[in-house]
């Protein structure tokens, strides 16, 4: 090539590498940084769910039993962005989403994130066993959030509350994980590793996590309520169904 | 640093106007007088929220104090706020309904006052239909069925006055009164009633320990098979011991008063009422928003054999198809132990918490 040649074609570079910072949402692999939002969205199927679903809209689960939501709340943390050469990156250290009406918590955005393609998407749904530590976080502690030191102790991973049955005589659950009870002072771990698909970062970039809450009555267990509904905290039967059937609750959503 | 401008700026405002004939006036320089966060709410929970435009100082919370015990704001100077939020039951009266000064009860019970500033939400009343304390205090002065006064005639009486003026400039540094810095004053005071040296308490900083009863009593509390009080009404980690939210806690089947759903218009939170702290129960009877059950005992009966179904009835009272979760009577006298040791004898007697005159 010469030499005129290889300017032009430097000048060329320069010039759509300048553009790409305004115009167009090709990525630069090098320079960029942008803003990531992660959604929480909640569906049943294929229909979405939000707090004005709560109390009014019922839903058939596997098992054929007609439910209701009132409360869905779990806490996630360790949520963390994997390429494919292996780099991570952390987004945030625990979270408690919150579908509820007025303070609900189903967003998070981080800025200063590299752009680029990123192969996975991670989190520990609740809090592994390093981080578990009874009364150790202010904001869970006031959320009144800690679960019974008598079951392990920490925190709840989840609450999720609502009835089910026929009208008028319905019967309330409360499907609420958290570390497992073998025995009197003997506890299992009971958090699970969530990973999922990635996705290409860009400047400004909204990705979606989806929870498919029909699963958590599904897959690999057919929930029954009339066998677990409430108390399961105390349930070891119940806890360890819960962190089976939540494997496959969470999928990579759409991404802007 | 903005607040300090602000304070520097008053300072000249307030020196100008010396010079043009007010000179009964010194400077206004309130001392700031930060909330005492006790060592069992600062090792476990958020900080306190502060109001943005009504910091803490000592002349405020002076002022407040004498404003909370002065009869002064009623319509025929019979009543104050103290009147039906007496220190000695924890800031609330024995009395099912309170009667205001025309002799006329409402329907809901007087609350206690304590903790407020660790109240996140900062929604306030049974029904949350304030938010902030300085928003509830506007109320009683003008309710028909309290104090029945108005404002004006309120503020006027308090202008009138020869001494709360000067307290007013010290606090605020104006001596003109108006309606809200009247709430600003009792807002700062209320601020400070903090209980946190229960018996449980102190078990907690292993200064005391607790009868067997008391710690089995805390392990029923805590039993999701047995009372499953944690959810709602805090815990160790949590020593508000309520979770100020709202909460249909099976009453009634059937609403004479709505609650939560007549403020936010919808249906599904009706009959839900706010929870309220479990602390200092010994001072406190009648307990429930509308003061229904005269006895602790009558209250632990209630969750175990008398809960009643409606539409909106929290799911968390799981056994309300069997009447409640059926506590044995040995467990009982143990749930209410504990819950008496979260009462504080110290907060009730606090003198910087009585009648000023």
């Amino acid at each position: 090539m010469n030499p005129l040649k290889k300017i032009i074609l430097l000048t060329i570079t320069i010039t759509f590498l300048g553009c790409d910072d305004k115009e167009n949402d090709t990525i630069d692999p090098v320079a960029s940084i942008g803003t990531i939002t992660v959604d929480f969205n909640h569906y049943w199927g294929n229909e979405k769910v939000t707090s004005a679903d709560f109390n009014i809209t019922t839903f058939t689960n596997e098992n054929n039993d007609i439910q209701t939501i009132s409360k869905l709340k779990y806490l996630i943390s360790n949520l963390t962005l994997h390429k494919a050469n292996g780099e991570s990156l952390k987004l945030n250290d625990y979270y408690l989403v919150d579908l509820a009406g007025l303070n609900s918590n189903t967003s998070i955005t981080v800025s200063d994130v590299p752009v680029g393609n990123y192969s996975s998407v991670s989190f520990t749904f609740g809090f592994n066993e390093a981080d578990n530590v009874e009364g150790a976080y202010l904001d869970l502690n006031s959320a009144s959030w800690d679960w019974p030191t008598m079951l392990g102790g920490g925190y709840h991973f989840m609450q999720f509350e609502g009835k089910y049955g026929a009208t008028g005589t319905e019967n309330p659950y409360a499907y609420h994980m958290g570390t497992a009870r073998v025995s009197t002072d003997v506890f299992e771990q009971n958090f699970f590793d969530v990973s999922i698909n990635g996705f290409i970062m860009g400047e400004e970039t909204s990705a979606e996590i989806k929870m498919d809450i029909s699963e958590w009555f599904k897959n690999t267990y057919t929930w029954d309520l009339s066998l677990y509904d409430s108390p399961l905290m105390t349930n070891y039967d119940a806890q360890l169904l819960m962190n089976q059937n939540g494997q496959t609750v969470f999928s990579l959503g759409e991404i802007n | 640093m903005l607040k300090r401008i602000k304070i520097i700026s008053l300072i000249f405002i307030f020196s100008s106007c010396n010079d043009t004939g007010i000179e009964t006036y010194t400077t206004y320089s309130p001392t700031p007088l930060p909330l005492n966060i006790p060592q069992i709410f600062a090792e476990n929970i958020l900080p306190p929220i502060n109001s943005i435009d009504n910091p803490q100082t000592e002349e405020g919370v002076l002022l407040g104090r004498e404003l909370f015990f002065d009869t002064i704001l009623s319509a025929d100077d019979s009543q104050s706020c103290a009147t039906c939020h007496s220190p000695e039951n924890a800031f609330t009266d024995t009395d099912r309904f309170s009667d205001g000064i025309d002799g006329i009860v409402g329907n809901r019970n007087a609350m206690p006052l304590f903790n407020m500033a660790w109240n996140y939400d900062n929604n306030f009343f049974w029904d949350g239909r304030s938010f902030g304390l300085e928003e509830q205090a506007l109320e009683p002065v003008i309710d028909p069925i309290e104090m029945h006064n108005t404002w004006s005639s309120a503020v006027l009486s308090l202008q009138n006055d020869l001494e709360y003026p000067q307290l007013f400039f010290d606090a605020f540094g104006t001596s003109t009164i108006d309606s809200v810095l009247v709430t600003k004053a009792i807002s700062q005071f209320e601020r400070t009633l903090i209980s946190s040296n229960s018996r449980f308490d102190k078990h907690l900083l292993g200064e005391i320990t607790l009868t067997p009863s008391e710690l089995n009593g805390f392990n029923v509390f805590m039993d999701e098979t047995k009372g499953d009080c944690f959810h709602c009404h805090g815990s160790q980690n949590n020593p508000l011991w309520t979770d100020n939210n709202f909460h249909n806690n099976g009453l009634d089947t059937t609403f004479l008063d709505l609650g939560l759903g007549k403020i936010t218009g919808d249906p599904n939170d009706n009959g839900k009422f706010k929870s309220p702290s479990l602390r200092n129960l010994k001072f406190t009877a009648p307990f429930m928003h509308d003061g229904r059950f005269s006895t602790l005992d009558d209250v632990i009966n209630h969750y175990s054999e008398g809960l009643v179904n409606s539409p909106t009835i929290d799911p968390l009272m799981k056994s309300v198809n069997d009447g409640g979760v059926q506590l044995s009577a040995a467990d009982k006298i143990d749930l209410k132990a504990f819950l008496y040791s979260l009462s504080d004898d110290e907060f009730i007697n606090n003198p910087n918490f009585q009648s000023p005159n």
